[in-house]
Formats: C-alpha cells, sequence, structure tokens
C-alpha cells in the first residue's frame, strides 16, 4: 500500500456524539414551530406555568404568614423532592433501556474508536434529559413561587437550576446502573422478564415510600394546628444524608439568607462521584451487556393466547379495521420501551388511589362537607392531569409509529378517514373507562355524594374524549417518523404543546364547573335544596360543549392532515 | 397501463419531478432507470398513490388516481427502496394485515401466504418477528407482500437491494412470469444489466425529466455508432461523467 498523508487524528468528545441528536431535535422544533405554532406555543407555556406558579404561590404565600411558615415550606418542598426523585429513578432506569442498549445509532458508536466514558457521558445526558424533562417543566414554576413568596430575589431561579442539575444527575446515574447491573443479569435478553422485575421492585419502593411519608396528613380534618401538627409530622425521609435534603437545604438558605456552602458542595462533589463510579461500572459491565443485549431475538408465538384471544373478541369487526386493531395491541405489547412507560403509569395510579384510600375522612369518620367536596374537586383535576398525561404518552405518537411503514397504508386502498377514527377509538375508549374508574374508586372511597359523582365521572369522560382527538390531531400535524423509542416522541415540540393545551382545556373545565360546585356546596351548607338552576344548567352544558367542539373539531382537522401526509 | 401526463412535484421550492409525460403499456416489464435524485422514487411515489402530484396527472388503466385512489390502489403493489415492516410482527402477521388492507382474509389468503412465503424461503421464519430478520429477508417479504392480494401492476422501486443471488434470481423469473400472465411491471433499477436482460421497454430519466424511452434497439438507434451498452446510453444521457480522480482522493 502506497504511503498516505496522514491526517491528525482527534479523539471524539461527548458534544460529538450528542451534537447530532441536539441539532436533530432543534432542526425538529425550528421546522415544526413556525411563527403561528410558536405564538401558540408561548401562550400555552405561560398559561401552564401561569398555572402550577400561582397554585404554589397561593399556599406559600399564605405559609409565609405562618409562624412555622418556613419550616412548613421546607417540609412541603422535601416531600416534592423525594416524590421527584424516585420517579427520576424510574423513569431513568426505563429510558437507560433504550439509550444503553437498544438505541439505534449504538452500533455505530460501540464500533468507533470511541472512549468509554464519552460514550458513557453522552448516553447518561441522553438518558438524563429524557427522564428528567417532565419535571423540569412542572419544579421551574414552583421554584419562582417559592422566590417569589419567600422573597428570593430575581437570582433565586438560577440558583434553584443550579441545584437541580446535580439533583437530576444522581438518579440518571443511579438508574443507568441498576439497568446495567439487570441487562447483564438477565441471561438472553428477555426485556419482558426484566421490566417485570423493574415493576414489582418499583411497586415495592414506591409504596413504601409513601407508606413513609404520609401525605395524607396534610388531609388531616380538623383546625389550622391540626394542620400544622400534621405537617410538622410528615415523616419525609429528609435525612442529612439525601439529596434532596440538599437540595432544600441549598434553596432554603438562599431564601433565609444563610450562607452555608455545605449542601452545595455535597450535591456537586457526590453528583461527581456517582459520574465517576458509574463510569467504573459501564467500562466494567456494558460491553458484556451490551453483547447480550443483542443475542438471541425475542419469539412471540403466532399462538400466543392473547393473541388468539384478541383475534377471537374482534373477529365481528370489519377485516381491515380489525387487522389494524391487532397490529396496534400487537406492536404495543411487544415493544418493551411500552411496557416500561406502562409500568410507570400503573404504578402512578396506583400509588394516588392508595393515597386517598389513606386519608382520614376514610378510616376516621366523617369529614367536613366543604373538605369532601374540594378534595373530590381535586381529585377531578388531578386524574385529568393524569389521564393527558398518559395520551401525550400513548395517544400522541400513535401516527408518529406508523412512520417508516406509511409507504404501506398510503399505497393500500385504505379510507385515511377510517384509519384515524380507528386509532382514536383504540385508544379514546380505554382511556375513558380508566379515568371513569380512577375517578369513580376515588370518589367512593372519598363518600362523594351522588351529585359529585355524577359530574365529576362525566366531566372526567368529556376531557379524555376531547383530550384523546387533541392528542392525536397533535400527533398527526407534529409527527416524528423515524424516531426510534415511543418514549422519545412526546418530548417533541408537538408533544409539549399538546400537554399543555390539555392542561388548559382542563384548567377551563374546572374553572367552568366551580360555579355549580360553589351552588352545590352553599345550597348544602344553608340545608337548601340544591336544583338545576338556569346558572349551573349553563356551566355544566358549557363543559360538554367545550369538550364535544374540542372532540369534533380536533378529529376532523387531525382526518384532514391525516390524507394530506406524505411521508 | 400507466399514464403519466406532464407530472410534476415540488418540495418547497426544489422541483423533483418536472413535467414527466411517460407511457407505460399494459403486459410489459417496463425499466425506469435514472441517477440519484433524479426523481424516480419520487414519479413511482406517486403512482402508488403516496405522494399528491403538484401538477399534471397520473392515469392507472385509464382512470386518474387521485380521483378513485382505492380503486386505483386496491390494482397495484407497490414495493417500496427500503423494505420497512413492523419489527414486532411476525412475517405471517405481517402478510395478514396487508392482505386484510386489500380485504382479504380467511383460507385462501392463508395459502397465498405459505405459497410466497415457501417461495422467498421464509416458510420456516413465517412466526419469527421482522426484527430478527436480515435486510435481505425483509426485501423478501415486503416483495411477498406486493403479490398477496393478487394486484394487476406492480411498482418496484430498487427490488435487487439486499437480494442473495437466490432471491434475485426468483424475483427475475416471478416478473417475467407476472407479465406473462398479463401483469404490468414498472421496476426503477441502478442494476443496468437486469434492466438490458429483462425489461420489454425502458426509460431513462434525469433532473425530474425524461431524456430517453424505447425498447433497447430503439434506445442503441438513436446512439451515433447504434452498439452502445445500455452502460454507455446511460452515462451519456444523464451527463454522468466516469471518476477519473480516484488516485488524488485516495492519496490525500
Amino acid at each position: 500500500m502506497r504511503e498516505q498523508q496522514r491526517v491528525p487524528l482527534r479523539a471524539p468528545g461527548v458534544w460529538t456524539v450528542l451534537a447530532p441528536k441536539c441539532r436533530g431535535l432543534a432542526a425538529g422544533w425550528l421546522r415544526d414551530g413556525e411563527i403561528g405554532s410558536a405564538v401558540l406555543f408561548t401562550a400555552l407555556a405561560l398559561g401552564f406555568w401561569g398555572i402550577v406558579f400561582g397554585a404554589a404561590w397561593r399556599v406559600l404565600h399564605y405559609l409565609s404568614g405562618l409562624e412555622l411558615g418556613v419550616l412548613l415550606a421546607q417540609k412541603i418542598l422535601d416531600a416534592m423532592l423525594v416524590g421527584f426523585a424516585s420517579i427520576l429513578v424510574l423513569s431513568n432506569l426505563i429510558a437507560a433501556l433504550s439509550t444503553f442498549f437498544l438505541a439505534r445509532d449504538l452500533d455505530l458508536l460501540v464500533a468507533a474508536p470511541l472512549n468509554w466514558f464519552q460514550l458513557y457521558l453522552s448516553k447518561l445526558a441522553e438518558t438524563a434529559v429524557h427522564a428528567s424533562w417532565m419535571i423540569v417543566l412542572v419544579a421551574l414554576p414552583v421554584f419562582a413561587a417559592y422566590g417569589v413568596a419567600f422573597h428570593g430575589g430575581v437570582l433565586f431561579l438560577p440558583v434553584a437550576l443550579a441545584g437541580l442539575l446535580p439533583f437530576l444527575v444522581l438518579p440518571a446515574v443511579v438508574g443507568s446502573a441498576l439497568m446495567l447491573i439487570l441487562v447483564n443479569v438477565f441471561p438472553a435478553r428477555r426485556t419482558r422478564d426484566l421490566l417485570g422485575v423493574v415493576a414489582i421492585a418499583a411497586a415495592g419502593g414506591l409504596v413504601l415510600l409513601v407508606r413513609v411519608i404520609r401525605p395524607e396528613l396534610l388531609f388531616q380534618p380538623g383546625g389550622l394546628s391540626q394542620i400544622t401538627s400534621s405537617l410538622e409530622a410528615l415523616r419525609v425521609p429528609a435525612g442529612p444524608f439525601l439529596p434532596t435534603r440538599w437540595l432544600s437545604d441549598m434553596l432554603m438558605n438562599w431564601l433565609g439568607r444563610v450562607a452555608d456552602p455545605l449542601p452545595v458542595v455535597l450535591l456537586y462533589t457526590t453528583a461527581a462521584a456517582f459520574v465517576i463510579m458509574g463510569g467504573w461500572l459501564h467500562a466494567r459491565l456494558f460491553r458484556s451487556g451490551y453483547s447480550m443485549a443483542r443475542e438471541g431475538a425475542e419469539r412471540f408465538g403466532a399462538n400466543a393466547v392473547g393473541s388468539r384471544m384478541a383475534v377471537a373478541l374482534l373477529r365481528r369487526v370489519p377485516t381491515a379495521r380489525r387487522e389494524f386493531l391487532l397490529k396496534d395491541l400487537r406492536l404495543f405489547f411487544r415493544d418493551p420501551t411500552q411496557w416500561g412507560q406502562l409500568i410507570l403509569v400503573v404504578l402512578l395510579v396506583a400509588v394516588y388511589v392508595i393515597n386517598v384510600r389513606s386519608l382520614p375522612i376514610f378510616s376516621h369518620g366523617r369529614a367536613p362537607l366543604f373538605l369532601v367536596t374540594l378534595i373530590v374537586f381535586l381529585n377531578l383535576g388531578l386524574s385529568g392531569f393524569v389521564l393527558a398525561a398518559i395520551a401525550a404518552r400513548f395517544v400522541f405518537p400513535a401516527i408518529s409509529l406508523e412512520g417508516r411503514q406509511m409507504w404501506l397504508l398510503r399505497s393500500a386502498p385504505v379510507d385515511a378517514r377510517a384509519l384515524f377514527q380507528s386509532k382514536y377509538w383504540m385508544t379514546a375508549i380505554p382511556l375513558a373507562l380508566l379515568g371513569a374508574a380512577i375517578t369513580l374508586v376515588t370518589d367512593l372511597m372519598l363518600h362523594a355524594s351522588a351529585f359529585m359523582l355524577v359530574v365529576s365521572i362525566g366531566t372526567i369522560v368529556c376531557f379524555t374524549l376531547a383530550a384523546t382527538a387533541l392528542a392525536l390531531t397533535f400527533g398527526t400535524y407534529y409527527p416524528r417518523f423515524g424516531n426510534e423509542n415511543a418514549a422519545q416522541i412526546p418530548t417533541s415540540f408537538g408533544g409539549v404543546a399538546f400537554m399543555m393545551s390539555a392542561v388548559s382545556l382542563l384548567g377551563l373545565i374546572i374553572t367552568i364547573e366551580a360555579v355549580p360546585v360553589a351552588g352545590y356546596l352553599r345550597a348544602r351548607q344553608f340545608g337548601d335544596t340544591f336544583g338545576l338552576s338556569p346558572s349551573v344548567a349553563a356551566a355544566l352544558a358549557g363543559v360538554l360543549a367545550l369538550c364535544v367542539v374540542t372532540t369534533v373539531g380536533s378529529l376532523r382537522l387531525g382526518v384532514r392532515r391525516m390524507e394530506e401526509l406524505e411521508p | 397501463m400507466i399514464q403519466l401526463t406532464q407530472l410534476v412535484k415540488r418540495f418547497g421550492r426544489f422541483t423533483a419531478v418536472d413535467h414527466l409525460t411517460l407511457c407505460v403499456p399494459a403486459g410489459t416489464l417496463y425499466g425506469f432507470l435514472g441517477p440519484n435524485g433524479a426523481g424516480k422514487t419520487t414519479t413511482m411515489r406517486m403512482i402508488a398513490g403516496i405522494l399528491r402530484p403538484t401538477g399534471g396527472t397520473v392515469e392507472i388503466g385509464g382512470i386518474e388516481t387521485w380521483r378513485q385512489p382505492q380503486a386505483i390502489k386496491a390494482m397495484i403493489g407497490y414495493i417500496p427502496d427500503r423494505p420497512f415492516v413492523y419489527d414486532k410482527l411476525t412475517g405471517a402477521e405481517f402478510l395478514r394485515f396487508v392482505a386484510a388492507l386489500y380485504g382479504q382474509e380467511g383460507a385462501a389468503v392463508e395459502r397465498r401466504m405459505d405459497e410466497l412465503l415457501e417461495l422467498f424461503e421464509l416458510g420456516p421464519w413465517r412466526d419469527e418477528i421482522t426484527g430478527s430478520y436480515s435486510h435481505g429477508m425483509r426485501q423478501k417479504l415486503v416483495i411477498a407482500s406486493a403479490f398477496v392480494h393478487r394486484p394487476q401492476l406492480i411498482v418496484v422501486d430498487e427490488p435487487m437491494v439486499g437480494l442473495d443471488p437466490v432471491g434475485a434470481r426468483v424475483l427475475k423469473d416471478l416478473f417475467r412470469a407476472f407479465v406473462r400472465r398479463g401483469g404490468t411491471v414498472l421496476m426503477s433499477t441502478h442494476t443496468l444489466e437486469v434492466a438490458e436482460l429483462m425489461c420489454d421497454r425502458i426509460a431513462i430519466i434525469a433532473r425530474g425529466r425524461i431524456a430517453a424511452e424505447g425498447t433497447m434497439a430503439e434506445l442503441r438507434a438513436e446512439s451515433a455508432s447504434g452498439n452502445e451498452s445500455l452502460e454507455d446510453i446511460f452515462l451519456r444521457l444523464t451527463g454522468a461523467r466516469p471518476p477519473h480522480a480516484l488516485d488524488a482522493v485516495l492519496d490525500a
């Protein structure tokens, strides 16, 4: 071979690996974010943050006037951060399976002369971003509310973000390391078994955590003094060795003008030490784990019981529609990344129901009607938020997931409208049933009155049908064809815009329904009979009309877009 | 069978297909050649009803595709250039799904599936998920899926990529047999030997327009010497130059 002029080599860094993903994400946002969309997005973002900020500020402002207000605020912050941390560990664990072991770019990266630590850092960053963005979205306005309520000044938010950064790194390292060990322990790529283990471990951990914190004490019936003592009694695991405590100390020190660098030092040094330890583990276990993850294909027999049952159940559905539904069901249940997210959702719902069941009004006689009605109303909002999040995760990506196979659907003699409607009903019906079930169970546990039961179930079903239509339509307008992981699709511009639209719709519904609920409470308080007055009827009809207009309008826009879509 | 009239497709300011007019007679195996980016795939996707033309018309069997898309699509079997299939479906489930999209089901479809899977040597893999298939196996599965509903017209984009010699031979024989039975095949390919050997007529497209069209004999007759190979004709018509700076690149 002839002597060649050598080009000086420069070792690729973390940015070399991350740059294509960052550029791809930015290009996607810029492409999707045309001026009209950008205005809509900004309005939705401000609306969403405004609602979260407003709610948090009301509580904190009230607490700031109390003698033990600062202490109570820290207790709430501790509880919130412990909740964040537990969700983050689980979320990172699931995200790490995709980013470290299933991603399409891994063959290229593993074959490249890339330093193992650079690969670890880049994949860790990717995992952390995918697992944490929703937490950051919620944490920002809450932190801002702390800053305003306790006069933290304009620098408080940047300080809080600086504290949040190492706080997000820690669960990313822990989640990735756990997944690394699990992949090595499980012999030949049985990801479904692996996720089963994750689910059981996570369920146990979360239930334990909830029972340790006992958040139901916040709803102890009685006067302010009892609430205060309940808050003091909140058994948040806030020992001096927990990062949640370091972050809350760091923030409360700033708000209390206390110059103590220790929490900051602890946060950053621990995060750095964890990254180094995670890197050490990665160097030892990644190659064997990665190789094992590529060995042996998963086999799904055509005679699987679930598959045959689904075929039997759907035998009366027209051919094309039945096979389309079967195809979607098979893809869903055979995709471990979908399973992982489903586990997370089921756990969150379970924890939520357990919490409601543990409320003192359930275990210690009857609470005042006002408190019960308020909690039932809050329950409606929370269930709505959970359902919107589920729609963002499972309905929004529905069209994107057809992506590379869209050639088949577009070249076949299938009506785009029928295809779109099939996707809608397949997701809307289970979601509406889930929403109605959660609301019914929790309302019965709370001994809600018949009026509140009917209103809340009717509202949640209407909202779910509207939110599902919104999710599907946003997903059709902002598809992410070719995305390797369904869990990453909602992080796009369209996904975030949908989430904000759904939360705004929910806020609007709750605001409108405040009229009949307030009327109902007044009537019950004064012993009057509560009838269907014009204002109550107008409010309920308004909510129904809002949901119908959103559903029908979204579906029409979605079908039109679907017909124009050029994959 | 296929009549393209003044067909135009623009993507923003880029014109991929520029007033292209072409007639593919029924019962022929028609070759569609052109360099990368010439507009072959875009044209074929418009014929298959995946892309909507910016201008002009596509008629299949005398019916304009965007007027009666479902009736037209039922007549076509489309094989894309890249064999993207649902990773988590088995080969049999994928074929059953495609048949259902064309409104077909039952014992006849099951028999047809088995025949096609055996033809492409995919029988032992019928109940394995396609995620575990090689590129060539996926290509074979997509080709099988285009025949599952017994189409009258096959629109196929680069069918030979990824196929092993046996698979390539099966495909060539299948296309010829299909045409003998009255079917029509429009095939784009970069393998000029395959086009020269198999196709009844050939069109060469460059920069979104037809540069030449006819049988091999007609294309040769248009050249000065009258005995050019298809490769020479292709290079001349598309303005491509043989690489002569290889040493400079490799020695840099």
